[in-house]
């Protein structure tokens, strides 16, 4: 299989999309030039500036915009550059697009994908490094999905546009350039299915987004230990395939759980607990967390490595779960 | 658009040439030691826009207040923000004016009334909002200038924030730098008036389109917008039409992508210093001694940052709560 890179494959998809159904459009800051964003790149030139619409900087208000297209039979993708500049644009979000189709008693959907790019690693500071998807798994009605490989992204961003649900689409920045196989034409993954992304039977990491690749990194160096660790990656975390996650646990009896965002209420903490209802007979330590820790993501590079998550804290974290 | 007259004192206009030049050598730094892989984090200049701060800030009290942006340097360094401990910032020293926590866009130097820089476009409106409500509270005759783009003109926060002024009498001056785009986006396109400053009178506020390029102008301009504010009466709107000679941030080309050649080099002609030297009748010994007086201060910077230590692991841990 051909070999692209996490933002190719971002690309590709909604070239894709775009092609196979005119109700796909694309708004946002500076998607109109290609040289801005290799995700969006060459999309303005193929679909015209109709399409591939940029927009003020006006999160509140295109989001909102995008709510009513979505609701009068369109299907916008957004493009929020970072996660961070989406707390602006909470409100259509939150408290409309997730509740408009349980309000209206059924009588509209609102088939939204908001492309939320985020994650630090990149001495951005605490207001361009967040992880926000914890926030989001707490407003029922929204998908939350959270790739963390180039042939994950192609295929859940596909299904994400073709859902009729509004979608919170995270992409971390970290693996922008990570290259992997990709399936050429329409792969489609399916929304709400955890991937084993390793086989193991001493131990199970589950990692989200970006700290998936830091579960993997993390596997190869136990191996070297003699430990055979499993990696699942969860994929969505709402829907959560909580017994796909289950499933590797109660074959390996030891659970870490890793992800970018900050540990207090994090998407690990949901995790944990709903493994630990799925699997508490079968565990054989308690499941631990590895995440960011409880403060902003500061510029420096070696205080933002402190805080953020790496591979050595996992591989940490999973020696004392098997110790 | 207002242009200056020609009313202001050398000495006010020597005041203000010499800050556009310690902004424009203090980014030509900054862009240098970036090139040189020593600043931690990304560095936005304003080189080009020297006379908006340097013109604003001129028509200030030390105890006013300014907010700024992601494009924030020119304004701190107007308002008197430390250069060493500035630069220590950038270079990720812990002597940083945020301990290399906040980096370049978020100076801050709140002893010289700067509340800082903000990344969030369009954030510090509201907040210069309240602390323009502070100052009222308090009785005081202080003013809050806020300073933002025309992308920035486009986002709610500046409505609100204008409309909260307007309807509380709040000392606030809005300044917004009309650099003419949005990373790529032309406020051609993105905005719905040719001149911003009209949108003042959705609010019932003066509103003034001034040059830019010409400090003068701008200090013109501001003066009589911090005046209004200080005698109670409200908020103002002063838009400023200017250009960055750079691209966003580091990594975008001066032109070619989104601005044309023709484009930048129109507006490099009218470079706020050489307009300013201009109008001055600079003689070769008078820039001279402008330059050496602002090549010690910018070496002493250097030194200070490149000698000040990294932080302790510590610090990452540190000013979360009060
Ligand atoms: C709310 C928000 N949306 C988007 C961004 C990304 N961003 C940073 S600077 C910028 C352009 C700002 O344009 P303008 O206000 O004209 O200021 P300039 O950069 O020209 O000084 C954008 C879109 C952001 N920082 N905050
Ligand atoms: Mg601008």
């Amino acid at each position: 299989m051909r070999t692209i890179s996490y933002s190719a494959a971002i690309n590709e998809a909604l070239h894709e999309e775009m092609e196979r159904d005119e109700k796909v459009f694309l708004m946002g800051e500076d998607v109109a030039l290609s040289a801005i964003s290799p995700a969006t790149a060459g999309l303005g030139d193929r679909f015209g500036h109709e399409r591939v619409r940029n927009t003020p900087i006006s999160e509140l208000g295109f989001t909102g915009a995008a709510v009513g297209a979505a609701m009068a039979g369109y299907r916008p993708v957004l493009d929020m550059r970072r996660i961070d500049f989406m707390m602006l644009a909470i409100d259509p979000i939150a408290n409309q697009a997730a509740k408009l189709r349980y309000m209206l008693g059924g009588q509209v959907s609102v088939p939204l994908v908001i492309r939320a790019p985020e994650g630090g690693y990149s001495q951005n500071g605490p207001t361009h490094s967040q992880c926000l998807e914890a926030w989001f798994i707490q407003v029922p009605g929204l998908r939350v999905i959270v790739p963390s490989d180039p042939a994950d992204v192609k295929g859940l961003l596909k299904s994400a546009i073709r859902e009729d649900n509004p979608v919170l689409f995270v992409e971390y920045r970290a693996l922008y350039s990570l290259e992997g196989p990709v399936p050429e034409g329409d792969h489609t993954e399916p929304i709400g299915k955890a991937a084993v992304k390793r086989e193991g039977a001493d131990i199970t990491l589950i990692g989200i987004g970006s700290q998936a690749r830091g579960c993997l990194e993390a596997a190869e160096l136990l191996a070297g230990e003699g430990v055979d660790a499993e990696v699942v990656d969860p994929r969505t975390i709402n829907p959560l395939d909580v017994e796909g996650l289950a499933a590797s646990v109660r074959k390996t009896g030891r659970c870490v759980v890793a992800e970018e965002g900050h540990k207090s209420g994090g998407v690990g903490a949901e995790i944990a607990a709903s493994v630990q209802e799925a699997a508490f007979n079968s565990l054989k330590a308690p499941i631990s967390r590895v995440a960011a820790l409880d403060v902003p993501v500061p510029v420096h590079t070696k205080l933002e490595a402190i805080v953020l998550p790496s591979t050595e804290k996992i591989v940490a974290a999973a020696k004392k779960a098997l110790s | 658009m207002a242009k200056s007259t020609s009313g202001l004192s050398r000495k006010r206009m020597g005041e203000m040439y010499r800050t556009m030049l310690r902004i424009r050598r203090f980014e030509e730094t900054a862009d240098d030691m970036y090139m040189a892989g020593k600043v931690v984090g990304g560095v936005h200049v304003s080189i080009g826009q020297e006379a908006c701060s340097a013109g604003v800030c001129a028509a200030l009290r030390e105890d006013d207040a300014v907010l700024t942006t992601h494009r924030g340097h020119g304004h701190s360094i107007a308002k008197g923000t430390r250069l060493p401990e500035m630069l220590a910032e950038l270079m990720g020293k812990v002597t940083g004016l945020c301990r290399s926590k906040g980096g370049s866009m978020h100076i801050a130097d709140v002893s010289k009334g700067h509340y800082g820089a903000h990344s969030i476009v369009g954030a510090n409106m509201p907040m210069a909002a309240g602390i323009g409500l502070a100052y009222q509270l308090e009785g005081k005759d202080r003013v809050a200038v806020v300073f933002f783009g025309d992308g920035a003109s486009n986002n709610g926060a500046f409505h609100e924030a204008m409309n909260l002024c307007a309807i509380w009498k709040l000392p606030v001056v809005f300044f917004c730098e009309n650099n003419q785009y949005a990373v790529s986006v032309p406020a051609e396109y993105s905005t719905s008036v040719d001149d911003i400053s009209v949108r003042s009178k959705g609010y019932d506020a003066p509103g003034l389109t001034v040059d830019g390029m010409d400090v003068a102008a701008v200090y013109e301009a501001s003066r009589e917008a911090v005046a209004h504010a200080r005698r109670g009466l409200g908020p103002s709107l002063v838009e400023a039409k200017t250009y960055r000679f750079f691209g966003h941030s580091r990594g975008d080309p001066h032109y070619g992508m989104y601005r044309t050649k023709e484009e930048w080099e129109g507006w490099k002609g009218r470079d706020p210093l050489i307009v300013c030297e201009k109008m001055l009748k600079m003689t070769a010994k008078q820039k001279k001694a402008h330059a050496d007086a602002v090549e010690t201060e910018i070496r002493e910077a250097i030194e200070f940052a490149e000698n000040s230590p990294e932080p302790e692991e510590s610090v990452a841990l540190e000013d979360i709560f009060a």
